[in-house]
């Protein structure tokens, strides 16, 4: 197409002068045809008719109006009694007050937080869970929620021309103060997608423990790449592959579809593996949570060591007490630190340069990167077939070398970026081995400090809850045939392995 | 006693982490809410300029019927008897109003007899908001004559998602932020009549352009 090399038009105009271009094509084949068809053609008809009308309304226009449009193929007529009406557009409409949501979400975090440490009902978390269920997920449909709102806070942080809505700040600031306080209350019952995975754990396996961490370490290198996309306006990836949004508007792409129940179906059996692996914000909130002032604990006085807690927990997050290393392991274990330590700004440096070679496909996540490609590859003559992006780009007036220079510029830019990405990955991973070579010494069984999701499904276990609650009069009247309190508990964890 | 010194130092640390935690979570907030304070809020909306009425509006906004509608802008329309946006080129010939004649799926374009002139009828076309399903045909349409027929995102019925799954799909990149306080645009050769408009105090044309975006 030769629009290009046109001067500057609107693309409306542009537009016009294809379709009549495809018009030319269609009614054109042969010189003969050519004839024929002009004479039949409805183009040729209405073209006629127009400029008949044409002529005829001129002289009725005012002038003003036709200096102020030149671009109007034909002019808006001026009639005797029928004044021309203005086009009209609905007002916004906000769905709902924005405090009140803010005001929900702080409630519902201050519930989550009392049921679980104070009250201690895994009856009322459970319900607030299928209400926060309804309300945030089915009823709000799923938005605003903090999980996404890390990307708003992110393009805020890095592009000052973005407004991002108070709403929104306060969604991804508030489930963070509150963990800092009181763990992760907010997973438990407060967040949609938590809740929707919660309720379907109903077939959990234990998820070996290499398999587990590795698999933990995604949602950092997801939030990494989250920030960096959000950042530059190539994506908002968290939104675009939620799982469950679909589910909480009744529609979505089959992509959306097929990904959430993916995740669904993995949730019977594995539990919550959304927010294990995947979850941005929970990867945040993990950290967060180690430091919290108060947790969730276990038994509400002595514990008797009855293992009912781990067995009971989908997500893993119950540590077995710890039995008394011999020296050989406590060297074993200082060795294994050191290195750890000593790997750690290898794996940075490693994972900063791999990151700095995944530039082009990183750069390729921005739709205009994708169209440079395209178009350079109409240019070459090599494909087959033009888009509906490289169709509009010839459409528009930019050059095609003002697409390839702003290509080139982002390639650079993700040069930059996927390093960071990369020294991010790396950091994580040593951060996870240095981690994973300490060694915590636990008297009882204790909920792990960053994977505990505070849901209190080890409160329906725990005898000794059970006796506080007044429905056993002894611990030993909860405990499977075979346990006793205490008593299997140096066989059973004794190098840390189960019989 | 070695025990309680680490249970100490380890709640020392926790202490510590968790007031530079607050205080910074204090901070971001402070920064983003005086940040805010310099402009209004996004909204999506499309450029008329350079949509090119591929049809995905209709079918890639999350809303089960999209939040994209067809506008008409009466001071662009050559009110024509045969009009490219409203029967199909086929149809242009007969001016039959049979469905297989309309270019509009949803019948949601009213055609109105407005008057007649020195041998021409001119008719008006007024969109019917609930009816119209943002497909866009009818912009095509119109793009061969005047084109008066223009998509808007309506935000009476958009919901403001994060990432408008739309502006995901678009090929000419015509969605775009515009302010909360006017989320609506015109093309650019409208404003100028539209100002005129407003100047000869219409109020229909004030309140319209109380509602737009323009970046000239």
């Amino acid at each position: 197409m030769s629009s290009r090399t046109l001067p500057s038009r609107t693309s409306n105009a542009n537009n016009r002068r294809s379709n009549v271009a495809a018009f030319a094509r269609r009614w054109i084949p042969g010189v003969y045809h050519a004839l024929a068809s002009v004479a039949t053609s409805k183009l040729w008809i209405t073209g006629v008719c127009h400029a008949l009308a044409s002529v005829a309304t001129l002289t009725w226009v005012g002038d003003a109006m036709a200096a102020e449009t030149p671009e109007l193929m034909f002019p808006v007529p001026e009639f005797s009694d029928h004044p021309i009406p203005t086009a009209t557009v609905p007002e916004v409409q906000g769905q709902i007050a924005p405090l009140l949501d803010v005001a929900i979400l702080f409630a519902a975090l201050c519930l989550a937080s009392y049921f679980t440490l104070v009250s201690r009902s895994r009856r009322n978390v459970l319900l607030l869970t299928i209400a926060s269920l309804l309300w945030f997920g089915f009823w709000r449909q799923g938005c605003v929620c903090p999980i996404g709102a890390t990307q708003n806070v992110a393009l805020a942080v890095f592009d000052p021309t973005y407004v991002v809505p108070l709403t929104v700040v306060a969604f991804f600031i508030l489930p963070l103060v509150f963990t800092l306080f009181f763990g992760r209350t907010f997973c438990a019952s407060v967040c949609p997608l938590g809740a929707m995975q919660e309720l379907i754990a109903v077939r959990s396996v234990a998820v070996p423990r290499w398999l587990d961490h590795s698999l933990g370490l995604v949602a950092y290198i997801y939030l990494g790449a989250a920030v960096i996309f959000a950042a530059t306006r190539t994506g908002f990836i968290i939104c675009r592959y939620d799982p469950f949004i679909a589910f909480f508007r009744l529609g979505g792409n089959a992509d959306m579809l097929i990904f959430g129940s993916c995740i669904l179906l993995i949730g019977v059996f594995v539990g919550r593996p959304y927010c294990r692996y995947l979850c941005p914000y929970g990867a945040i909130l993990r950290v967060l949570s180690c430091f919290s002032k108060w947790r969730l604990s276990i038994p509400p006085g002595t514990c008797i060591n009855c293992q009912l807690c781990e067995d009971a927990c989908p997500y893993g997050a119950i540590h077995p007490p710890t039995v008394a290393q011999t020296p050989a392991a406590r060297r074993r274990g200082k060795r294994q630190f050191g290195f750890a330590l000593l790997a750690a700004p290898f794996l940075v440096a490693g994972f900063w340069w791999l990151g700095t070679t995944l530039a082009v496909p990183l750069a390729q996540w921005h739709p205009e990167s994708r169209l440079a490609e395209q178009v350079r590859l109409e240019e070459l003559g090599v494909a087959e077939t033009t888009t509906d992006a490289s169709d509009a780009f010839r459409g528009s007036p930019r050059s095609v070398d003002d697409l390839y220079q702003s290509a080139l510029t982002r390639r650079n830019d993700f040069v930059t970026l996927g390093g960071l990405l990369g020294a991010w990955t790396g950091l994580v991973i040593g951060f996870k081995l240095i981690y994973l070579s300490v060694r915590r010494r636990r008297e009882d069984y204790q909920a792990d400090r960053a994977g505990c999701v505070s849901c209190g499904r080890c409160y329906w276990y725990c005898p000794v809850e059970k006796v506080r609650l007044g429905l056993i009069s002894d611990v030993s009247e909860a405990l499977p045939d075979g346990r006793t309190p205490g008593g299997p508990l140096v066989q059973l964890t004794v190098g840390g392995k189960k019989p | 006693m070695s025990g309680e010194q680490q249970t100490d130092r380890r709640g020392f640390l926790a202490d510590g982490a968790r007031v530079v935690g607050v205080v910074s979570a204090g901070v971001l907030g402070g920064y983003l809410a005086g940040q805010r304070g310099q402009a209004e809020e996004n909204r999506w909306q499309i450029d008329p300029d350079k949509c090119v009425g591929c049809g995905n509006c209709a079918t890639h906004c999350v809303l089960d019927e999209s939040a994209v509608k067809c506008v008409q802008c009466f001071d662009m329309c050559g009110f024509c008897n045969r009009c490219t946006g409203y029967y199909t080129l086929d149809g242009l010939d007969s001016r039959d109003t049979a469905a297989e004649d309309l270019l509009c799926p949803t019948e949601a374009i009213i055609r109105t007899f407005v008057e007649g002139k020195a041998g021409q009828n001119f008719y008006e076309y007024t969109i019917d908001t609930d009816a119209c399903i943002g497909c866009a045909m009818c912009v095509k349409g119109c793009a061969l004559m005047n084109g008066s027929l223009y998509l808007q995102v309506m935000h009476d019925r958009c919901v403001n998602c994060n990432e408008c799954a739309i502006a995901v799909a678009c090929p000419s990149d015509a969605f775009v932020n515009v302010s909360a306080d006017k989320p609506y645009r015109l093309k650019r050769i409208a404003l100028g009549v539209m100002r005129q408009k407003a100047g000869k105090s219409d109020t229909a044309a004030q309140k319209l352009l109380g509602q737009v975006h323009a970046d000239e």
